[in-house]
């Protein structure tokens, strides 16, 4: 039988004044750790949130994005004729949109930052059913008039309802706010796609993209299929829900890759006071080692207690660090979206597997700083150990 | 019966032949054991003298499996420990091997009673049976109303008492007792050496015991001298038995 964890409870109860450095560098790495984390899942899951699995998006073939993207009016009614799509009183659910970017006033700053505007069709509101108007009204067709996401109605200047704002050589009436469930939707501010290309002094024909609403999810393929060998069209399809999460992907990689690198310099520090915290410990409980030797127990043993106490001291560490980022959870914050070069507003997600592999990363910080003086320990010759008084 | 002028295999539970043990100090060395014989039997208990440096320590040490002889053999129940890895050394201390320290060397952190049934959980016995063997050996110490106390709260003679309660309590082979009561007053270190000679004649313990003071000796069965790296046998005391 192992050498009893008492032994390293009590040890590390009645010596804690000695943990505390690495117990608090271990959390403030995990913190760290975890924070990052939240940050890249939460700029995800917004824009993952913003796709349906039952909408395809149809771009120019090659347009990276939809700012890249140019279509005819003739081709979008080609593509709306496709037998995939879901087909209402008022004709195929289809939103031809255009997208600009226009700078606005951050209430809480004051400085500018560019928010994503997207003309779209009426029936936008019956193409991506996540969507719905939470006061004021849609816009009507031919007005200038715009409806906002929630979170551009909280964060900007000026976009109170009934209030008037003006971009692009126009003035526009707010007219309603929108809620689109933790989308980039919410970001986002919308209008009729043919004003906008007024305004803007755009070809009337010309728009960039165009969302349409599947007859079924499970439809996919055979509209891709159609519209990809139509010879009118040169158009690539995508689901939504993909477009979205490729466009999430560059940033998230981002935060991640940096949060790992800051991980694991904060790591190396807190690998380092747990390092001293196991040697000191070892040092001062020499006399109890060598006993525990002399009665009898295996190397083996004295190496797996101390790398144990190693990793309960990580554990609560990790703990530490975990709670201490829990209130970070559903806090809003903005990042650039890079694919739109607009500002995206999104929310840290502290999820469990978040913290799970926060606690294990403590867990690795505590074996790594456990390892070397539980082998020391498990080394120091009993003899000479005993004798030392 | 102990002997010290013993040559070739004899019947002895201990048989040591030729055992040398020299540590280097720079380029100087130190031939601290040189040669020494021993026998000790089962049963016998025996109180090993000699000044301060002679080289005590070191014997019992390399008795105990604590550490290993320069040159020469140790034999215990047939056992030849001079050629066991140190992996099997431990487990053979755990077997063979009670320890009794000058300072007691209890673990701080653990009450007498986890101190006591540490050897325990080097064994197969199930918990109740370990709960068993612990109040046992605790009461045959006299020390069992002082279970849940931490060695911090136990006089010097307790601390002793657990101390021995706990080399006693596997049951092993024989005892080594390094300078029991040189850290104990003179009332608790006759208490202690009572309680040491009782293990002896009523138990029927093999003690080995190394200490400076003459009357704790005088228990012994036999006293041998450590002098210049061989043991003399001194007047012997008493007939053992
Ligand atoms: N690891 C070691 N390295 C070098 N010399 C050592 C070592 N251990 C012991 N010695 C030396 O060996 C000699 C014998 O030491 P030992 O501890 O066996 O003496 P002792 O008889 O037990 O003395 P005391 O009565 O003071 O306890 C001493 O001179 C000591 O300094
Ligand atoms: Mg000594």
């Amino acid at each position: 039988m192992p050498i009893p964890i008492t032994y390293n409870l009590r040890s590390l109860r009645v010596r804690w004044t000695s943990s505390i450095v690495a117990v608090l560098g271990i959390a403030g790495t995990v913190g760290v750790f975890v924070a990052m984390l939240a940050l890249a899942q939460g700029f995800k899951a917004t824009l993952v949130s913003s796709g349906s699995s039952q909408n395809a998006i149809i771009r120019r073939a090659g347009a990276t994005s939809e700012m890249e993207s140019v279509l005819t009016r003739d081709s979008i009614r080609v593509i709306q004729d496709a037998s995939a799509i879901e087909r209402a009183s008022a004709g195929p659910l289809g939103s031809p949109e255009v997208v600009v970017i226009a700078p606005f006033p951050l209430r809480r700053t004051g400085t500018d930052a560019n928010v994503q505007i997207r003309g779209v069709s009426p029936l936008a509101l019956k193409v991506r059913s996540n969507i719905r108007i939470i006061a004021g009204r849609f816009f009507q067709s031919g007005m200038n008039e715009l409806v906002v996401g929630r979170n551009v109605a909280l964060s900007y200047s000026g976009f109170d309802l009934g209030g008037t704002v003006r971009f692009g050589g126009g003035t526009w009436t707010v007219v309603g706010v929108f809620n689109g469930e933790g989308s980039a939707f919410d970001s986002e501010v919308w209008c009729d796609a043919n004003v906008l290309n007024q305004v803007y002094q755009r070809p009337p024909n010309l728009f960039q993209s165009v969302t349409v609403r599947l007859a079924s999810p499970g439809q996919f393929r055979e509209l891709k299929d159609a519209l990809t060998s139509d010879p009118r069209l040169n158009v690539q399809v995508d689901r939504e829900i993909e477009y979205y999460e490729k466009q999430s992907r560059q940033l998230t990689t981002l935060i991640t890759v940096l949060g790992a690198i800051v991980a694991v310099v904060m790591g190396i520090g807190a690998v380092f006071g747990a390092l001293n915290t196991m040697y000191s410990a070892v040092v001062e409980r020499s006399r109890e080692i060598a006993t525990m030797r002399a009665i009898g127990f295996a190397t083996g043993s004295v190496v797996a207690s101390f790398i144990i106490e190693a990793l309960c001291i990580a554990f609560v560490g990790g703990i530490l660090g975990c709670i201490a980022v829990l209130p970070l959870n559903r806090l809003t914050t903005g990042a650039m979206n890079w694919q739109t070069f607009s500002y995206l507003a999104f929310a840290f997600r502290v999820t469990p597997p978040l913290l799970i592999a926060g606690l294990l990363f403590a867990l690795l910080m505590g074996l790594i700083g456990g390892v070397p003086p539980a082998i020391r320990a498990a080394r120091a010759p009993v003899a000479s150990a005993l004798r030392e008084l | 019966m102990v002997s010290v002028d013993v040559q070739g295999s004899s019947n002895a539970l201990i048989q040591v032949r030729s055992l040398e043990k020299t540590y280097h100090r720079g380029s100087e060395e130190l031939h601290v054991l040189q040669r020494l014989d021993l026998d000790v039997e089962a049963g016998d208990f025996v109180a090993f003298m000699g000044p301060s440096g002679s080289g005590k320590s070191t014997l019992l040490n390399l008795l105990g499996g604590l550490d290993t002889p320069t040159s020469g053999s140790i034999k215990v129940a047939g056992d030849e420990i001079t050629r066991l890895s140190a992996g099997e050394l431990t487990q053979w201390r755990a077997r063979h091997v009670g320890f009794v320290f000058q300072m007691y060397n209890l673990i701080p952190v653990l009450t007498a009673y986890q101190n006591v049934e540490l050897p325990l959980l080097l064994t197969s016995l199930s918990r109740s049976e370990r709960r068993r063997h612990v109040e046992a050996a605790m009461a045959l110490v006299g020390v069992a109303d002082r279970m849940q106390h931490y060695p911090g709260q136990l006089s010097g003679g307790q601390g002793q008492r657990v101390g021995i309660a706990r080399a006693l309590v596997a049951d092993p082979t024989f005892l080594l007792c390094d300078e029991p009561t040189g850290d104990l007053d003179r009332k608790s270190a006759d208490e202690i050496m009572d309680l040491i000679t009782r293990l002896s004649e009523e138990q029927g313990k093999t003690v080995l015991l190394v200490t400076h003071d003459p009357l704790a000796a005088q228990r012994a069965g036999a006293v041998l001298h450590l002098e210049k790296g061989v043991l003399v046998e001194a007047a012997i005391a008493r007939t053992a038995g």
